[in-house]
């Protein structure tokens, strides 16, 4: 296989890490939202703890996607 | 007439000047163009170059920023546009300093304060076309976050001595497990200025070349299919912004659990 093929089939197959960031973000979101239903009066004071969440949770996939940015790129 | 002929060579020159960009473009789009750091001022010390490069150029623009932000300008008991600028960001990290860190972390708020200020100056000021975000730089970033892992295993130590190393050891584990939750803790610990600096950098990276790629979308198109990209590059640069500000709040809040950490290493 020629280099060039192999690295695209490694780039995009390093991308698909980032499925678990999606539902990892979704479940948060998801989490606060139904919870915030429940309980309006608290949701305010966990929307830090939501931004958090996020934050980290989108990490994750962002790593994969610089593993996939280096082996297209670097 | 002579002024035609004028205009008629410089008319050549442009084309061919935009023939050459063109050929040098159509060889290879290459969304990361932007990260490229050129130096202004070449400056060399024996082996080490020390030039001052696009890069030096925005960190000394974001510190100039900041500086008029929060230098110029009278306070007044109503406050003006700038002063609200200064006091919703002192107000916004003293509140996180003080729900995580209480009355102990008075000493470290002027740090995380300038920490929080310049990574989201950097961020918001890469937001600006044409400009070079320096936080897109693993080494900068790096820096700072080793910057906060330094402080905050200095402290560690300077204020509990050898007990600091109980944060290796959770408390409430049976003794059997521990064996494989210390070599566990010390890893995560050490990977701390590794995950800290990569999210931020990863995040900035991550969001330019993705601008970059849908921008390369609405070029390709063109006029008639190229609206449909072109509304969502105005949706992805909000989002740019609002990551922009999340990601220097979530560094600023993770220096902050750090720092928590290493004034009460029992956990």
């Amino acid at each position: 296989m020629e280099v060039e093929a192999a690295k695209m089939i490694g780039a995009g197959l390093a991308a698909i890490a980032l499925g678990g960031a999606g539902i990892g973000i979704g479940h948060i979101f998801g989490n606060y939202l139904s919870g915030a239903l429940r309980n309006p009066a608290a949701a305010d004071a966990q929307f830090k703890n939501l931004l958090l969440g996020f934050a980290l949770a989108e990490a994750t996939g962002l790593f994969a996607l610089v593993v996939s940015f280096i082996i297209l790129f670097g | 007439m002579q002024q035609t002929a004028q205009t008629n060579d410089a008319a050549q020159a442009a084309a061919a000047h935009a023939a050459q960009a063109a050929a040098d473009g159509a060889g290879k789009f290459d969304p990361l163009h932007q990260f490229q750091i050129q130096p202004l001022v070449p400056i060399r010390i024996g082996e080490w170059d020390f030039s001052f490069t696009n890069s030096s150029l925005w960190m000394v623009i974001a510190v100039a920023v900041i500086s008029f932000i929060f230098l110029f300008g009278q306070n007044r008991i109503v406050p003006g546009r700038l002063q609200s600028i200064r006091e919703l960001a002192y107000e916004f990290v003293a509140n996180v300093t003080r729900d995580i860190l209480h009355d102990e972390g008075r000493p470290f708020f002027p740090f995380l304060f300038t920490l929080f200020v310049f990574i989201l100056a950097a961020n918001l000021l890469g937001m600006i076309p044409y400009s070079f975000t320096f936080t897109s730089h693993i080494i900068v970033t790096f820096a700072l976050a080793l910057t906060v892992f330094v402080l905050a295993t200095v402290v560690g130590f300077v204020k509990n001595g050898v007990r600091y190393l109980k944060l290796f050891v959770p408390s409430g584990v049976p003794v059997y497990m521990l064996p494989v939750l210390v070599p566990i803790e010390v890893i995560s610990y050490f990977t701390r200025p590794i995950s800290l600096s990569v999210r931020l950098f990863a995040n900035m990276m991550a969001g330019h070349t993705m601008l970059k790629v849908f921008a390369s979308f609405v070029v390709g198109l063109g006029v008639i299919g190229g609206w449909a990209p072109l509304a969502m590059m105005v949706a992805l640069t909000g989002l740019e912004f609002l990551v922009a500000f999340l990601q220097a709040y979530v560094f600023m809040v993770l220096s902050v659990i750090y720092l928590s950490d290493a004034l009460h290493p029992e956990h």
